[in-house]
């Protein structure tokens, strides 16, 4: 029994789309995921001798600061982890017991990448303390407990899952417990430290996450179990639709019809919500590069000016065309000029940037030459990213899932190095730009050079749409090829 | 009206679809039948510019399709659900397909009045978006969309499957009217050799590719047709 399901995970693994592009991408991959897990790696070795560094206990800052940890990773999980009961479908009517679906299913869920990941900060952490002289036994426990409570988490998530507003909740709770020890006006750590401890320095505290855990697996493994059902727990939810007019957009024409119609796709489904929730969470990038006492060279401060204002641009406008990828055919034997909708597409992402620019006008508490820099940025993005990234649409051929919300990072099948190596041209450009300005005269000179290169682009923007036309025509017949092959 | 030349199409040098010559004269009702694989599908997609022909060329009003983008204003075609936006409530597609034929909410809003009876209810004012309709309720939204805006040539891929018995026969009617307009081409393609028969003036059977059977309708062309396809 076992067997057939590890047989039919395999598959799904070796014919998700990441693993059937081809050679020097999976290389490429690969170096990307032996990067991230030597960051981790480090992280977790070099989290114990910077604390000591700075005076500190490690133990006992850790232990201090792990609920947040967890607070984190439980908003991380509701935001990107996904729970695999759609693959349980065709499986009921199989002669397979019920409850090994079920048992499969969470099993599936526990060796999750969610859950996995912290193995590489806690596995070394521990490792160095026992090399450190702690007490083995206890460094054994207190890993034990908090494992225990890394899958209390991945349990919660399954049993939290359907409920949106939960996100919200916890994320208001981090962030005023937060804010509440920074202000010191209330300090949790104070009040959940001693648990942590307690993991460490007694021999029985850990029973208690792991008889939570036990219990919480037995509770999930119901609450599925019960709702085993095409109309329960499996049934998609069907929202209630509003028709909405619009009517206002009328006065655009063509390019009216088209926004109307984004507009909807923005705000009726989850993948594109995501997408704008990252979007907002650019704006705060600046944040890295701004404050006074971050340590990052001059020259990446345009780095930031334009990923600022370029949220959208980066988040929805890279996926143009594949947002309409479901109903692509469609388009191609509407009576649609291809120039007409590239422009809405276009003036979708200029307001959107526009409104990042606008919204980001709090870096103006950092000075005017913050704000310069961001709207440098803005600039640039309308002028020479918008077109860019229209481009690299032509190019970009996965279909994109819009019911699923799940996906915008976190879902290894649609993670497209394509993408992200299209960005890079994006971003070096206005860099090289800038610090030709600030190498002959000022940093001033550079913006102005990344600001008038943004004006050149928008001059030329009607021959540079006739190219991107051509493109998108050659290219019709692999897309639509390409947008059949649903995953 | 549509005038096909030595059309071909082939995939990893498998010919799928081959038709040396085919015209379909204007006002005709077309009918193209044959059991999967036979090119149905294929030859519609071919003649709405979606795939490129290996060899030939299809005119639609003079108009060469892989060439020039002018015969989309006068065709709509239904061919699957990906014809349809998710995410948009029935009317709202409507509307949106009436704007891009270049009608008004009230024009669409006539002419879904006249189709009230095909609806049955079951689209209009019923807080569902398209992806949470049944497949027959889709399919219904889908063929109405193509006669928004009067276009002068339908194409309907496998109108009848996925419909209730009652709407078949409303579908039929529909289109038999369609066919009565000397300036509507239609092109229907289906399995079902009796829904075929009742509705078009003409047959055309595939098969592997190939045109087989090119016939008026008339009282034994079904029996011919049963015979061709009987095992």
């Amino acid at each position: 029994m076992l067997t057939k399901f590890i047989y039919l995970e395999w598959k799904s693994f070796t014919r998700s789309a990441s693993f059937a592009q081809n050679l020097a991408l999976k290389i490429l991959m690969g170096f990307l995921i032996l990067y991230f897990t030597l960051v981790f790696l480090a992280m977790g070795i070099g989290t114990f001798y910077i604390l000591k560094e700075m005076k500190l206990e490690p133990l006992v800052t850790v232990n201090k600061f792990l609920v947040y940890y967890f607070l984190m990773d439980l908003v991380v999980r509701l935001l990107l982890q996904a729970i695999p009961v759609m693959n349980i479908r065709p499986l009921l009517t199989m002669p397979f017991k019920r409850p090994t679906i079920v048992h499969f299913s969470l099993g599936k869920t526990m060796l999750s990448f969610f859950n996995i990941v912290h193995a590489f900060f806690f596995l070394p952490f521990c490792a160095v303390s026992i090399y450190e002289g702690y007490d083995i036994i206890s460094v054994l426990i207190w890993g034990t407990g908090l494992f225990a409570l890394v899958y209390i988490n991945n349990f919660l998530n399954i049993l939290l899952n359907n409920k949106d507003s939960l996100l919200g909740i916890f994320l208001a709770i981090t962030v005023i417990l937060g804010g509440c020890q920074y202000y010191k006006l209330f300090d949790i750590t104070n009040y959940v430290y001693p648990f942590f401890e307690a993991l460490f320095h007694t021999k029985w505290a850990f029973i208690l996450p792991v008889l939570v855990l036990v219990g919480l697996y037995f509770w999930t493994y119901n609450y599925l179990k019960g709702d085993l059902y095409l109309d329960a727990g499996l049934s998609a939810k069907n929202d209630i639709a509003k028709t909405e007019n619009l009517t206002w957009l009328n006065q655009f024409g063509t390019l009216g019809t088209f926004l109307k119609n984004d507009i909807k796709l923005i705000k009726r489904n989850k993948r594109s919500k995501t997408t704008i929730g990252l979007s907002i969470l650019f704006l705060f990038y600046g944040l890295i590069f701004f404050t006074a006492n971050s340590h990052q060279p001059e020259v990446m401060k345009i780095f930031a000016g334009i990923f600022v204002s370029g949220g959208f641009l980066f988040t929805f406008g890279q996926f143009v065309p594949s947002w309409d990828s479901s109903y692509y055919q469609l388009m191609m034997t509407q009576n649609v000029p291809y120039r007409g909708y590239l422009n809405s597409k276009w003036w979708l992402i200029v307001i959107g940037t526009v409104v990042s620019t606008v919204l980001a006008s709090f870096y103006l508490y950092f000075g005017w030459q913050v704000y310069l820099t961001v709207v440098a940025g803005a600039i640039y993005n309308i002028g020479v990213n918008s077109h860019l990234v229209l481009l690299g649409g032509a190019f970009t051929k996965t279909p994109i899932d819009l019911s699923m919300s799940k996906g915008a990072f976190g879902d290894k099948k649609s993670f497209n190095v394509n993408t992200m190596l299209l960005s890079l041209p994006k971003l070096l450009l206005p860099v090289l730009l800038y610090w030709l300005g600030s190498f002959i005269m000022n940093p001033k000179l550079g913006l102005a050079f990344v600001a008038l290169a943004g004006v050149l682009g928008f001059m030329f923007r009607s021959s540079v749409f006739s190219l991107i036309e051509k493109i998108y025509k050659k290219e019709k017949y692999k897309t639509i090829e390409a947008y059949k092959q649903k995953q | 009206m549509i005038q096909v030349k030595n059309l071909s199409k082939q995939y990893n040098g498998i010919t799928v679809l081959n038709i040396e010559s085919l015209e379909i004269p204007k006002g005709q009702s077309f009918g193209l039948v044959g059991n999967n694989g036979a090119g149905k599908t294929t030859f519609f997609s071919l003649l709405l510019d979606l795939i490129q022909p290996s060899t030939g060329q299809i005119l639609n009003n003079e108009i060469q399709v892989n060439t020039s983008e002018d015969w989309k204003p006068f065709t709509a075609s239904f061919l699957d659900e990906s014809f349809l936006i998710g995410y948009l409530t029935p009317e709202e597609y409507f509307y949106f397909i009436g704007d891009l034929r270049g009608q008004n909410k009230a024009d669409v809003d006539v002419l879904l009045a006249q189709h009230e009876e095909f609806f049955n209810g079951e689209i209009l004012k019923n807080k569902k978006y398209l992806r949470d309709l049944s497949k027959g309720n889709q399919k219904k939204v889908g063929i109405i969309a193509t006669l928004i805006g009067n276009p002068e040539v339908i194409i309907l891929d496998e109108p009848f499957a996925n419909l209730d018995p009652t709407t078949v026969n409303r579908l039929k009617k529909i289109i038999k009217e369609l066919s009565d307009n000397p300036n509507i081409t239609i092109l229907v393609s289906s399995h079902d050799l009796q829904h075929t028969v009742d509705v078009c003036d003409r047959i055309v059977a595939l098969n592997k590719g190939e045109l087989v059977k090119d016939m008026a309708t008339s009282k034994e062309t079904l029996q011919e047709l049963e015979l061709f396809f009987a095992v």
